[in-house]
């Protein structure tokens, strides 16, 4: 188990920072998500842990050693890519053997170890097989073998399931984590889907323009988003404008909405006069026919409905912006376009956001 | 389905029809005339009428000096494609792994270019270079003056070095299009895994380039084992080749079946080696 540090990575192509300033430690073991739309830098960040990215300014510690100086080779790390990267011409169990062989370990302890490895992603019986001849999720576990194989300090990740469909990438997600606790290696990977994220992840960070938005737990990152992006970007967000009217003594806010009406919120450090963002997720948002309109609660237009199997998706029209938000399925029936609603929600899932 | 497959069958035989019907003309028929050639006790160009006979081949079990001849033919093959191979290798990786964007496509055309000019003229080119006091002779003397004169033309070098510039391309085209089919993820996952540039290349790269390699071997053997023209302008007596028999055959001799059979017999011994090579070649590309 190794701590991965970066340090004020900075790494740029032409005039494009791709790393602009980055600092983030990886702990002990846990596994890590990289999150961010493409050419947010995530991926740039995971090749120069690796070594095939060598940094403009900043560095790298592997376990407090500075790695800057280090080839790939001598890294002792394990990598996963999207394809695979399996060697075509060899077998399976020559896949897996390749780490441990160019180490020059013993032919027995590299026979050993290939049949644990494969044991481990529950492989075993298909060690002669070609990659050509294994199924996407079989050669995703020849991959994620032939990495942990070698006992590396790290594991990465580079969009390790991006490349299966829906129900296999959700059994490799819940196999992934299972192989990774059981290994307890530091593990980062690079996503750009958000449910992999929150679902795989003891932290997350999103990156974007080379800079780290946010970190932290998943749902600290989902429920707190600190920016629009943030917000935006991990799941779905409506977006009110406003401005603050009062501080109530309780310490909540008075919220004059752009959109009409009046919303109670807290505020990190408001006063009166200014004006803020909030961001509103979805499934936060109550809506009802037969209730008045008021503090947090807003009349609105029914513009279209989703159905999509356990919710349904509305777009309501409010004063002059369309919110969305989703509603379970709770065998109420739904409201059709065109009626007149009421859209409520509680305090604290308005989340100030800066723009 | 049924209609979809017959469409498909048509297309297939649109599209694959001219391709075979040239083939059929232009290969199958002559040579098949030529393979009945080789059976008769006359040239087709004598007037009398002729018969069958197996003593144009009996002829070359006979007579050791043919025998010989076409195992130098095999080994000069075998040199030129090695050295192809030395040559052309380093090079195909350089522009598949090295070289990006409009170098690559400069360097290409270098690659080419021989190509585009006549084949008999390169060669003449290549006497005015070995040639004593040549080209080649004076380079050398202006760095070593002391050096002895160089006497390359009408030698068996010679005869290498006008081949190797002949068909280099062909080794340097196939082996550059299955090195930048090799992912550079592939090689990633390599050096991630621990490996240093030698066991990369020896482990994952060149056994993953091995169909171009073979396929530029196969290009590059086949012709030069022939090979006739380049033997006789650059190797003189010193480079006589099973192919210089055939040609003098047809054109001095004017013994067209001998002429015929002694062809007939390259391309067998051809043919048995390739087919001898191929199994041990299937297995290493298992899977790629």
């Amino acid at each position: 188990m190794s701590t991965v540090t970066v340090t004020d990575a900075v790494k740029k192509y032409d005039a494009v920072a791709a790393l602009d300033s980055v600092t983030m430690t990886f702990r002990e073991g846990e596994l890590f998500g990289l999150l961010g739309p493409s050419g947010s830098g995530k991926t740039t960040l995971l090749r120069a842990i690796a070594g095939f990215v060598s940094l403009d300014r900043g560095q790298v510690l592997i376990d407090g050693q500075n790695v800057g100086g280090v080839p790939v080779h001598a890294r002792n790390i394990g990598m996963m890519f999207q394809n695979y990267a399996l060697f075509p011409h060899m077998s399976v169990a020559e896949n897996v053997a390749f780490g441990l062989e160019v180490r020059g370990r013993p032919r027995e302890e590299v026979a050993r170890r290939v049949n644990e490895a494969l044991a481990m992603v529950r492989l075993g019986g298909l060690e002669q097989r070609k990659p050509k001849q294994l199924s996407g999720g079989q050669q995703q576990r020849v991959a994620l073998a032939r990495a942990l194989v070698t006992r590396p300090k790290v594991l990465l990740l580079d969009e390790p399931l991006g490349a299966l469909d829906k129900h296999l990438r959700q059994e490799m997600q819940v196999e992934l984590r299972r192989i990774q606790r059981q290994v307890g290696i530091t593990t980062i990977f690079v996503t750009h889907d958000q449910e992999e994220a929150l679902t795989l992840s003891d932290r997350i960070a999103i990156f974007n323009f080379g800079r780290i938005i946010q970190e932290g737990a998943p749902m600290e990152v989902y429920e707190r988003p600190v920016t629009k992006f943030a917000a935006g970007f991990l799941g779905e967000a409506n977006f009110l404008q406003g401005r603050v009217t009062a501080i109530e003594p309780n310490g909540l806010a008075r919220v004059a909405l752009d959109l009409g009406g009046e919303a109670l919120c807290r505020l990190i450090g408001g006063q009166a006069g200014q004006t803020v963002l909030l961001a509103l997720r979805p499934e936060k948002i109550k809506l009802s026919t037969d209730s008045q309109a008021g503090t947090n609660a807003v009349r609105g237009k029914v513009l279209d409905v989703v159905f999509s199997g356990n919710s349904t998706t509305y777009r309501v029209r409010v004063g002059n912006q369309v919110i969305t938000l989703f509603r379970q399925n709770l065998a109420q029936g739904t409201v059709a376009p065109g009626s007149e609603v009421v859209l409520s929600w509680s305090p604290d899932h308005l989340v100030q956001v800066t723009p | 389905m049924a209609v979809a497959d017959q469409r498909n069958r048509g297309t297939i035989l649109a599209l694959t029809g001219p391709a075979y019907l040239w083939l059929t003309v232009t290969i199958f028929l002559p040579l098949s005339a030529m393979l009945y050639c080789s059976f008769l006790d006359k040239s087709p160009l004598v007037p009398q009428p002729a018969s069958l006979t197996l003593k144009h081949y009996a002829a070359f079990i006979e007579r050791p000096v043919y025998q010989q001849l076409m195992l130098w033919s095999l080994e000069l093959g075998a040199v030129v494609t090695i050295c192809c191979l030395i040559i052309g290798y380093p090079a195909a990786l350089a522009l598949a792994k090295v070289i990006k964007g409009r170098w690559r496509e400069a360097m290409f055309l270098m690659v080419v270019l021989p190509f585009w000019s006549n084949a008999l003229v390169r060669t003449f080119s290549w006497t005015m270079v070995l040639r004593p006091g040549g080209l080649a002779d004076q380079a050398i003397h202006v760095v070593a003056p002391d050096a002895p004169a160089l006497n390359l033309l009408y030698s068996y070098p010679a005869v290498v070095v006008g081949l190797v510039h002949s068909y280099l391309p062909y080794m340097i085209l196939t082996c550059y299009i299955s090195l930048q089919a090799i992912d550079d993820s592939v090689i990633e996952a390599a050096r991630s895994l621990g490996a240093r540039s030698g066991a990369l290349f020896r482990r994952v790269v060149f056994p993953m380039s091995l169909p171009g390699v073979l396929a530029g071997s196969a290009l590059i053997f086949v012709p030069a084992v022939g090979s006739f023209m380049e033997p006789r302008i650059l190797g003189g007596a010193k480079g006589a080749t099973l192919g210089m028999a055939v040609e003098e055959q047809f054109t001095v001799t004017a013994n067209w079946p001998f002429g015929a059979a002694l062809s007939f017999l390259m391309l067998g011994a051809v043919l048995l080696i390739c087919l001898a090579l191929y199994p041990a070649a299937r297995k290493r590309m298992e899977g790629l």
